[in-house]
């Protein structure tokens, strides 16, 4: 413990044991890098156990970058991302969601032929375990876990407020109930950290604080915790307990909602440097 | 068993597979008709060969053969199906699994080699086969996607024939291996003396038993899996489906259909030669596969039928039947058609022209999936603008935002 040099928060024997427990999930001088650009520089970055944490900053900042190596569509350049205390740095997509990991997209990546229902019942295929022969036999045990699999599909849809619409193409249905199914299609997978990739983009006002609402029980009814890439501040500064601002990739700023709109970085990184000379 | 069955009916009967609960009077109708149909489809022959009836037209044995031929190829193409139509797997060497399921019974069952290994066993052995070659290619090319993959099995469809052609002492080369065994049931064999009949309701038998395979498959959670890839790879893998494994099972599945119809093929030819499964092999399931539309099992078996009568029977026969009714009517440039015309020249223009003309007028194909229908005419779809606007209306009655309420006119 005391050989080790220049302790960065990242190797720092206490936080990884604390990290156990208090957080779902731990980022460790986390790194990605596209040839020359580095678009998630050493970033630290906790998530304690259910509550509901944003990433804010600019376009560009690296926040949908960092979402991706969470779920394993990037594998960091260096760095550990710890799920539960596990290290799930490398591990596939599919294996990071049996883990509990679940996201929606920043542009909606819905299954577009397929219906509400079939999309949530594929959101749990993780959680199924039917092989192709128990299907093709249709055993008694694979027809007693597709009907467990609909209702709960079903039930999900019903909490999301879909239910009318669980025969229809997911591409069929408005903009906001698309939203709305991928959030479904994620809880299929019993997720215990969700992550939502702007989920409230291109919503109107209504939907918008329909959503804040939504999400708050969601947190409350299912013991989630929730990761949120948000740019409307009316949404983060309401539902988070916890901000971290990235700008150029780096963490600029952390903190609870008020630290964070106070931070002179975070008013410099979104409104340029002469906002805080002159304000 | 029975406490199985308890949730779904609790549901008030909605039952527990949707596909089957939506089959409707009139389609269980439609599919007895058929059945019927192609169960009596070689009595006309039966009857005129024991000499009871004399046929007005040429209802002669090459009708049937042809009949039992276009069963094999319904197999393929409902192998290719899974493939292209469910896991959107751009596949267009498929010809070359074919070659591999006839050649392995050919090689296995046939007086080449002195080997008769029984057709029965030879069916799950090529199936076994040829999936096992569908893992091998895919494992190292499946990564790539769309276009790539098209080329890459484009390529592999060439290459099989050419190692065919070029393996002597296993596959006789450019003669062909001849004397493929028929199947035998105890002492009897299907087929001995040219008998098409027996083929043809054998051919009919493998394709209710694939169909049923494969309904079944669509509806599990594997079936579920290939449309989520086919619909968008990326979230499908972050809905924790293993994209690698859920491409190969669809590949190899595909190959192994492949191997029972090359088995079926082989048999019923008795014959196997590399000249066979070349790439127009390849693209005329492919068209089958479409033209029938991509997805749905029915249409799939439709589209084989239709493209493999058109060549066999249509294209051939047609300057014949217009010739006799050109001499019956005097219309002399109907007689000289049939003179002077061969249609079956003219096969790939003509498959060339349906095909266009099904993707203006027709994309979805002579029967479409119910997906593909509300994909290709949103106009039919259910959700009514009445029930759209309901949900704003639920949205802003549940508003309890007072200034947001108070700005309304």
């Amino acid at each position: 413990m005391s050989d080790v040099p220049a302790t960065s928060p990242a190797t720092n024997p206490a936080r990884s044991t604390s990290a156990d427990g208090a957080y779902i999930l731990s980022a460790q001088a986390i790194t990605m890098r596209f040839g020359g650009l580095v678009a998630v520089n050493s970033v630290d970055f906790d998530i304690p156990r259910g509550s509901i944490v944003s990433i804010i900053g600019p376009n560009g900042a690296g926040k949908t970058t960092f979402f991706n190596t969470i779920t394993g569509l990037y594998k960091p350049t260096s760095g550990r991302m710890l799920f539960e205390g596990r290290e799930i740095t490398g591990m596939s997509p599919s294996s990071i969601t049996s883990l509990g990991i679940a996201r929606t997209f920043q542009n909606i990546r819905l299954f577009a032929n397929m219906t509400a229902l079939e999309n949530v019942l594929v959101g749990q295929h993780a959680r199924l375990r039917s092989g192709v022969l128990s299907s093709v036999l249709r055993t008694a045990a694979m027809r007693a876990e597709e009907a467990r699999a609909r209702d709960k599909a079903l039930d999900i849809l019903n909490t999301v407020g879909l239910s009318y619409a669980s025969e229809e193409l997911a591409k069929n249905l408005p903009y906001g109930a698309q939203r709305r199914l991928e959030i479904a299609r994620a809880l299929g997978s019993d997720p215990k950290l969700l992550l939502l990739d702007e989920p409230t983009a291109g919503m109107n006002p209504f939907e918008t604080s329909d959503l804040i609402q939504f999400i708050r029980d969601l947190r409350q009814r299912l013991s989630l915790s929730i990761l949120l890439i948000e740019h409307d501040m009316k949404v983060v500064m309401g539902l988070s307990e916890r901000i971290s601002v990235l700008d150029y990739g780096q963490k600029i700023a952390e903190g609870s909602p008020a630290e964070v709109r106070a931070n002179p970085r975070v008013i410099e990184a979104y409104l340029g440097r002469a906002a805080t000379i002159t304000g | 068993m029975q406490r199985a069955e308890n949730p779904s009916q609790a549901r008030g009967g909605g039952g527990l597979f949707p596909q089957a609960r939506k089959a409707s009077r009139n389609s269980m109708i439609a599919a007895a008709v058929i059945s019927v149909f192609l169960l009596l489809l070689p009595v006309p022959q039966m009857l005129s060969e024991a000499g009871i009836v004399r046929l007005p037209i040429r209802f002669d044995q090459a009708f049937i053969n042809a009949a039992a031929d276009t069963a094999c190829f319904t197999l393929l193409a409902l192998g290719l199906n899974i493939v292209v139509g469910y896991a959107g797997l751009l596949d267009l060497g498929y010809a070359a699994f074919f070659a591999i399921g006839t050649y392995t019974y050919a090689i296995l069952a046939s007086s080449f080699f002195d080997l008769h290994v029984p057709f029965w066993i030879m069916l799950f052995v090529s199936g076994l086969v040829t999936a096992l070659f569908g893992v091998a290619f895919g494992a190292p090319t499946l990564r790539l996607r769309g276009d790539y993959l098209a080329i890459v099995t484009l390529g592999f469809g060439e290459i099989v024939p050419i190692f065919i052609l070029n393996l002597d002492q296993l596959t006789a080369g450019t003669n062909g291996i001849s004397g493929v065994d028929k199947p035998a049931i105890g002492p009897v064999i299907i087929g001995a003396n040219n008998d098409n009949i027996s083929f043809y309701y054998l051919g009919l038998a493998l394709i209710v038993l694939i169909v049923f395979f494969i309904n079944r498959l669509r509806d599990s959670r594997l079936g579920r899996a290939w449309m989520a890839i086919r619909e968008d790879e990326l979230a499908a893998a972050t809905m924790g489906i293993n994209t690698t494994t859920t491409k190969l099972w669809a590949f190899g599945l595909g190959a192994a259909l492949s191997g029972f119809a090359g088995t079926f093929y082989g048999a019923h030819l008795g014959f196997a030669s590399p000249q066979q499964f070349n790439f127009s092999q390849s693209v005329l399931i492919l068209c089958m596969v479409i033209l029938g539309g991509m997805g749905n099992l029915w249409g799939v078996m439709l589209g084989a039928a239709v493209i493999y009568l058109l060549q066999t029977v249509v294209l051939i026969q047609l300057p014949t039947w217009l010739g006799n009714l050109g001499k019956s009517t005097n219309l002399d440039f109907l007689i000289s058609f049939n003179e002077n015309v061969r249609l079956t020249d003219y096969t790939f223009f003509i498959y060339g022209i349906i095909l266009v003309l099904f993707m203006l007028f027709r994309p979805e194909g002579l029967i479409a999936s119910r997906r593909r229908k509300l994909e290709l005419h949103p106009e039919s779809e259910k959700i009514s603008d009445q029930e759209r606007q309901d949900l704003y209306d639920v949205r802003e009655t549940n508003q309890t935002d007072t200034d947001v309420r108070g700005s309304q006119p």
